[in-house]
């Protein structure tokens, strides 16, 4: 066979490959939403849910998914941004500084029943948060720093040399050239390590089932004062998020309208992490266009 | 960017604590339910319904299990812990500490997948099936079928419960194991050849619900102990319950909830069963002071 | 004092500002670092208690197959055979790693190599979508999609390790790709010219250049993608059987460590030996995750030379 033959088949079989991959992919998207979006309505967004009989909704549900997400979001990232900004420029290269990375992506690969349960024993006993949001949002943030940090350092290091040494050249101090310089460009690559979290944030049950609990309170959605134990925005009430409503109804649910439920919700979530990583990217490229010159 | 995010955070910092406050001022009763999945749905309902009445408490249901509810009552960490299971029946709990309340009665009976041809067994057979020595539906006069055999998590109160009422001090066979209903429920359904147990509540018309000596399961047979395989569902608290938590718990028991969302749940009233069980499970006739007993500090 | 000495002495505001900023992501790292810490600490504490406190014997912890915490054996020791769910763990990893590989691969080749710009950003976003889905709704599309698959042609219940890689594999696909696409792009495009301008076909370019260049980084997306399935819970108990047996094959029911902890820690009171048991499986868990860890480190430290 001559080398052009086998580029052809070569290639051939890439496509191929790639090809299986969309299908099984479009396969289970198609599944979750067909299944799903049916039972979707705008009353099954708004309701809460209900416990043993038909004609619940997710309202609460979602709501709770989204806040925990910014949550989770607003502790994590600036902390990962920090450690990724020491590890990819103030980080000595030497073995301590190996070890510091290697036991932040250790913590990547713990089950998170094991994460949830850490964060019963520490914040929700001990630190008597109690099952709140506000200590699910903590163990979801243990749970994301791996990822984001390793992100935000790898971002950061795909950045040219030549912008740093620009920098310093000019004048402007270390912290300057990585605020101002370093991190605008290095934000599209942030912004794929953001998109991945919410994605984890979004599917996690067993780390929030010990956590931020597994029931929805009855919140008042006119109440907006943070302080209110009816308030939507209160960070020590319980809140059972999407996900964990989907591993509650389907492990104990006995609404005669479960399926459904389960199917609905998970469209919902599916639609819900597609519309949070669009606006992200979005959002995230009108700023790299404001902070960089790129047009 | 980063001077925004700086903000945010000390916002969200100090928006964290004067919530942390104001928490700790307030004036609420705080009462924390931890425990027994299968027991949260009906505990949450009725929270729920009783804070309409009274805003003086703030209640939180929560699962976790039974080990888990009775581990933190113990440790003081909650107020009431849910369980499947006698308190003496867990290692590692010291029961003399606790004081059982048990507010409802909980059917079980053994499922099967609709296909294996067998509507009936004995004790003895069921008892066989899962300790193994039955493989096939053959030999039960069902279809030639292999026996998949679905049991419940180590040390789940469901599985105790079947433990303790059918397999009489023998041991199980090494099988698959869920932990919840829903999932057991679907893999009967789906899985040809399958048997397993479920509570009341999650028996269908896709599997076949077994009869057990002739005696069908149904709510009426376990009240007088024709159906044999049934438990209690409890609810622990540590040392006498305060004044609080004591009106919750009489609520539990008052007929709104036995009444009505025990038996929507598919759940036993307690107070409609005509024998009582103890943690070696023996069963006794109530008398007419039976109430007082099962119902510890009532 | 001379009041042009003392500017000049005085550090600048960019200087402060550096300060500053190092303080901050020194105190991020410092606070990164303490929490992995006190987890591992929490873990082992718990894990390592099933020896020394229980008296559990480490050889049969490693060797044994009887998991029955609660009981005692013949010897007076605790029941804590965790083999086959070692057996079980690795099983699925390197089976869901074996699968997923070439078709993550074959897959980020297409995404940067081959296909327009917008279909590749579409590509991304679904696999970016993938991540999202519950890990329960994933182990339910198994239990109705991939059980009675695996049971109609490969024979079985239709329960066990393979039903798991399966499902596994789908899961860590997009862990594998994306991070895949990114080392991929990370090779500079000289290489890639040069190569073409010599005048090898694309496949000679992407087979002994591009792949080369960017190996390492594909053994650390692989290696992650492992992490993640050795993590993964929900999803494979339902598909796995869930049996404490040593495997016989890949389609008799087995289990994972993972779905045995996440299982049983409910069911079991605090600091007994059932308990404590599972803490130890944990703490396997993570020294497997520093070995893999290692293992990445020393595959691109070679990879560098």
């Amino acid at each position: 066979m001559n080398t052009k033959k086998v580029n052809k088949l070569a290639l051939a079989v890439i496509k191929l490959i790639a090809a299986v991959v969309v299908v099984i992919l479009a396969f289970l998207l198609g599944k979750i939403l067909l299944s799903g979006l049916p039972h979707v309505s705008w009353h099954f967004l708004t309701t809460p849910s209900r416990s043993f009989t038909a004609g619940g909704g997710i309202g609460i549900q979602l709501f709770n998914s989204f806040y925990l997400l910014i949550l989770t979001l607003l502790i994590s990232f600036p902390l990962s941004l920090g450690a990724g900004i020491y590890l990819a420029e103030y980080a000595p290269k030497n073995r301590v500084t190996e070890g510091v990375r290697m036991a932040i992506e250790v913590l990547s690969s713990l089950p998170s029943v094991v994460v949830g349960l850490f964060g019963f024993l520490l914040f929700v006993v001990q630190f008597k948060m109690g099952f709140s949001i506000i200590s699910g949002a903590i163990a979801l943030t243990f749970f994301n720093l791996p990822l984001l940090t390793r992100n935000v350092e790898d971002s950061l290091n795909n950045v040219p040399k030549l912008q740093r040494e620009a920098g310093l050249a000019l004048g402007l101090s270390k912290w300057h050239t990585v605020t101002k310089i370093i991190l605008p460009e290095a934000l599209p690559g942030i912004l794929t390590g953001i998109v991945l979290c919410a994605g984890r944030v979004f599917g996690e049950a067993a780390a929030l089932i010990y956590t931020a609990g597994q029931s929805a309170t009855n919140i008042d959605f006119s109440n907006w004062n943070p302080f209110d134990e009816s308030s939507p925005l209160n960070l020590f009430r319980p809140a059972e998020t999407l996900a964990v409503h989907i591993w509650k109804i389907n492990s104990e649910g006995i609404m005669p309208d479960a399926e459904q439920i389960s199917a609905g919700a998970s469209a919902v979530l599916i639609v819900a992490v597609l519309i949070f990583n669009l606006s992200a990217r979005y959002l995230g490229n009108r700023l790299y266009k404001r902070l960089t010159a790129s047009k | 960017m980063k001077k925004a995010i700086i903000s945010f955070a000390t916002l969200f910092l100090a928006v964290f604590i004067l919530a942390g406050c104001s928490q700790k001022t307030s004036s609420k009763q705080n009462i924390t339910i931890v425990g027994s999945t299968a027991l949260q749905p009906m505990v949450e309902m009725a929270a729920e319904e009783y804070q309409q009445d009274n805003s003086g408490v703030s209640i939180t249901v929560q699962g976790g299990g039974s080990g888990t509810g009775l581990s933190q009552v113990q440790a003081g960490a909650v107020t009431i812990g849910n369980s499947d299971v006698f308190a003496s029946e867990l290692p590692g709990i010291k029961a003399s500490e606790l004081v059982d309340h048990t507010v409802a009665v909980l059917g079980l009976a053994p499922v099967a997948n609709k296909d294996v041809g067998v509507k009936s067994l004995t004790m003895e057979q069921l008892r066989d099936i899962f300790a193994g020595k039955y493989t096939n539906w053959k030999q039960l006069g069902g279809k030639n079928q292999k026996i998949v055999v679905i049991n419940r998590a180590q040390g789940s109160g469901t599985r105790i419960a079947f433990e303790n009422n059918v397999m009489n001090g023998q041991k199980m066979v090494k099988a698959q194991e869920q932990e919840s209903n829903g999932t057991v429920q679907r893999m009967v359904i789906s899985t040809p050849g399958a048997i397993s147990y479920l509570s009341f509540s999650y028996i269908n018309k896709d599997m076949t619900a077994l009869k057990v000596d002739g005696v069908s399961p149904t709510v009426d047979n376990v009240k007088d102990n024709s159906w044999k395989i049934w438990a209690y569902e409890h609810m622990y608290t540590k040392g006498k319950p305060d004044k609080a938590t004591q009106r919750f718990l009489d609520y539990m028991f008052s007929d709104v909830v036995q009444d009505n969302l025990v038996k929507a749940l598919g759940y036993i009233p307690i107070s409609q069963m005509k024998v009582q069980k103890n943690e070696k499970n023996q069963v006794t006739p109530i008398t007419t002071t039976g109430k007082e007993q099962t119902n510890g500090s009532n | 004092m001379d009041p042009i000495r003392e500017k000049i002495l005085k550090p600048s505001k960019e200087t402060r500002q550096d300060i500053l900023g190092k303080t901050l992501s020194y105190a991020s790292i410092f606070l990164i670092v303490a929490v992995v810490l006190a987890i591992f600490l929490f873990v082992a504490s718990k894990g390592i208690a099933t020896f020394t406190e229980n008296k559990a014997s480490l050889v049969e912890f490693l060797t044994g197959t009887e998991w029955n915490p609660g009981a005692n054996g013949p010897n007076g020791k605790p029941l804590v055979g965790a083999l086959p769910m070692i057996l079980g763990s690795f099983g699925v990893t390197f089976l869901a790693a074996l699968f997923a590989t070439p078709f993550a691969i074959g897959t980020a080749l297409y995404m940067t190599e081959l296909s327009s710009k917008r279909s590749q950003k579409f590509m991304q976003s679904v696999i970016e979508l993938l991540v999202g889905i519950p890990s329960v709704v994933y182990g339910f599309i198994g239990l109705t999609v991939v059980v009675p698959f695996v049971r109609d042609h490969f024979g079985g219940s239709g329960y066990g390790i393979l039903s798991g890689s399966f499902v596994l594999f789908v899961m860590v696909l997009p862990t594998i790709t994306s991070m895949t696409v990114d080392s991929l792009r990370a090779v500079p495009k000289y290489y890639k010219s040069a190569s073409l301008a010599l005048g090898a076909t694309e496949w000679q370019t992407i087979y002994r250049v591009l792949l080369r260049a960017a190996m390492p980084g594909i053994m650390t997306a692989i290696v992650f993608g492992m992490a993640r399935a050795f993590g993964e819970a929900l999803a494979v108990q339902m598909v796995i059987g869930n049996a404490t047996l040593l495997p016989e094959s890949l389609l008799s029911p087995a289990s994972t460590l993972t779905s045995v902890l996440t299982m049983g820690i409910g069911n079991t009171v605090m600091g007994t030996v059932s308990n404590n048991a599972l803490w130890s499986l944990a703490l396997i868990l993570l020294l497997m995750s520093l070995v893999f860890n290692l293992a990445v480190r020393f595959i691109s430290r070679k990879g560098k030379m």
